[in-house]
């Protein structure tokens, strides 16, 4: 009789149908679905992958010059390629101070903006200020430069620079010959380069901020300012430290900007007029013309120390903005 | 009256902030406006020191590296994205995530130190091919956050009733999940791109420029954050016209970028491709 004819290998009658059900298990069931799910942990470990690629090459790349120099390597001062004498801390010196100029100007400010457009600002002009300022970090690090050279450097050599030296030039901070190049130049550039980070997450961390602490202390009698102070800033005070130290992080590795304008003089000098020259920069301008094996080791040396330095603080500062906005990462940008 | 004082204090730090971001928008549309054209967009640089000459070799091989790094970094990042959302929601997950967002801030010119060391070193000559490469390693970590978050909207029952209805699990992600998250995974494909195409560092000794016409991926490649840099730290006048110029049509094409990305945020249902 005609009819959908069972699997079963006891029913033999008539032609013999193929065996349906197994097929069906292997096309649409766990094999493709195990690929697939291999497929998609390779990427996920690739990333993994990236982390112990870089460290491996920097680490082996820079033994050369860590057999040659060990320790002294972090505690000379002397860059001289031809001699084969290589000492970072110039280099060293110039990131964390151009790296704090840069933090003392842009989390003021920053911080400002932050609690501007979250607390003060008319909703309708939330949305384009925050574009505008993340608009800023959408910039590429060369145009500031670009521009630092031709529009900012001009500015502070011709006014900013005697301004400072004459009324501030007894701290010892601002003395010296203006070249225009100098480690403020690179801290002001840093500076407008990190407000965008450090404004975004601050925003995100303010936001976090229960309503009703905002209501609390408004209800006990405080103004706006005195409100924001007590129970906003005091409440994401963890959050914005987290958010300052991403900043720094990204003030550490900054290359191209700095580069332009810093004046590449690997020496340690106490006024903020003098030329300096930090960890990427010297990496910027050294690396294609390295000559020599133990050069190319000990510029590598200090990539990997610039390496380390980021990796610990950006850890930090995710730990810390993470605690605050429960799970959520930092993020530079929207 | 403190308050007041603080609000206004407010108001000055936020117009600080603006300040430059007009400058440079500014400086880069007066003094970059008048040197594009089509000379400026055709033709290859003249010897230093020469008027005249252009960027075209630059734009060219923006876009050849660029799309190496999209052709290796996109997959990947896609990929990681998604065993982040679908199957990384335990510790090796969380490991993965944490390292992702610690490599974005990686600054980028260690990672071009590393491009340097597996692929420049062992052709024993510069290129495109590993300014790609550079480039792709950067693009990984940022590619698989975003689109894991928006895999992560897509809401659960979306993939229950896939299921329910028999469809199996690798076919659900793809046709069903990353399909309804299109729109924002291609936001941050878009956004990693803006990104990487302004950058210079990871170039310097990767592809390293290049004075002439270049279509090989395995030869040193001129790109326009490198010519830019280039000629802004060069002592010609022509030159720094140029570096203006060049700049302007960089920021042009990442603004562009970003602003058509804010648009489909906004404007770009949920779902719709």
């Amino acid at each position: 009789m005609p009819g959908p004819q069972p699997v079963e290998a006891t029913k033999v009658t008539a032609a013999p149908v193929p065996p349906v059900a197994p097929v069906l298990r292997a096309s649409g069931g766990e094999i493709p679905d195990r690929l697939f799910q291999s497929a998609m942990t390779v990427c996920g470990l690739a990333i993994l992958g990236v982390l112990v690629l870089i460290v491996y090459e920097l680490i082996s790349r820079s033994s050369l010059s860590w057999h040659a120099f060990g320790f002294k390597f972090f505690s000379i001062s002397d860059w001289d390629p031809v001699n084969e004498q290589f000492g970072a801390v110039p280099f060293i010196y110039g990131t964390l101070v151009s790296s704090l100029v840069a933090l003392v100007i842009a989390v003021p400010l920053a911080v400002g903006v932050a609690v501007f457009t979250t607390e003060m600002c008319p909703k309708a002009l939330r949305g384009p200020l925050s574009f505008f300022v993340e608009l800023l970090a959408a910039i590429p690090s060369v145009i500031y430069g670009l521009w630092a050279i031709f529009v900012m450097v001009p500015l502070l050599g011709q006014y900013v620079e005697p301004g400072l030296g004459k009324w501030l030039g007894w701290t010892g901070l601002f003395t010296g010959p203006i070249f225009g190049y100098s480690m403020l130049a690179a801290g002001i550039i840093l500076a407008i380069m990190i407000i965008p980070i450090i404004s975004s997450i601050t925003r995100e961390v303010l936001m976090v901020v229960p309503q009703h602490q905002r209501e609390a202390a408004l209800a006990l009698g405080a103004t706006r300012w005195e409100m924001i102070r007590l129970s906003v800033l005091r409440n994401a005070r963890a959050g914005i430290v987290g958010a300052i130290i991403l900043g720094l992080g990204r003030a550490l590795g900054e290359t191209m900007a700095v580069t332009m304008v810093i004046g590449n003089r690997p020496e340690i000098a106490r006024s903020l007029f003098a030329p300096g020259y930090t960890m990427a920069s010297v990496l910027a301008n050294e690396f294609s013309e390295a000559t020599g094996d133990v050069y190319l080791s000990a510029l590598i040396e200090i990539g990997l120390a610039l390496f380390l330095v980021t990796i610990v603080v950006n850890a930090l500062a995710q730990l810390l903005v993470w605690t605050v906005t429960r799970g959520q990462p930092a993020r530079g940008h929207a | 009256m403190t308050d007041q004082v603080m609000t206004g204090v407010a108001v000055l730090t936020v117009l600080l902030v603006l300040a430059p971001l007009v400058a440079i928008f500014g400086y880069l549309l007066y003094r970059g406006i008048g040197s594009i054209n089509w000379a400026f967009l055709t033709q290859t640089p003249k010897p230093e020191g020469e008027v005249g000459g252009g960027m075209a070799n630059a734009i060219v091989g923006s876009g050849m590296i660029l799309g190496i790094a999209s052709i290796i970094g996109v997959p990947f990042g896609v990929g990681a994205g998604i065993f982040l959302a679908e199957f990384g929601r335990n510790r090796l997950g969380g490991a993965i995530r944490f390292t992702a967002d610690v490599l974005n801030g990686v600054p980028s010119i260690v990672i071009g130190i590393v491009a340097y060391s597996i692929v420049v070193l062992y052709q024993k000559h510069f290129s495109a091919l590993a300014g790609g490469v550079a480039l792709a390693i950067m693009m990984v970590p940022m590619i698989s956050r975003t689109t894991e978050e928006m895999l992560l909207l897509v809401p659960q029952a979306l993939r229950e009733a896939a299921y329910g209805l028999g469809i199996p699990r690798w076919r659900t992600t793809l046709s069903i999940t990353l399909r309804t998250a299109t729109s924002g995974v291609i936001t941050g494909i878009m956004l990693a791109f803006a990104r990487i195409a302004g950058e210079t560092a990871p170039l310097l000794f990767t592809a390293l420029g290049n004075e002439y016409w270049n279509t090989h991926a395995n030869q040193p490649t001129a790109a326009l954050p490198l010519q830019i840099f280039k000629y802004a730290t060069s002592p010609y006048d022509d030159a720094h016209r140029q570096a203006w110029a060049g700049a302007l049509v960089l920021i042009i094409l990442i603004v562009s970028a970003v602003s058509a990305v804010r648009y489909v945020v906004r404007h770009g249902t949920f779902g719709a491709a």
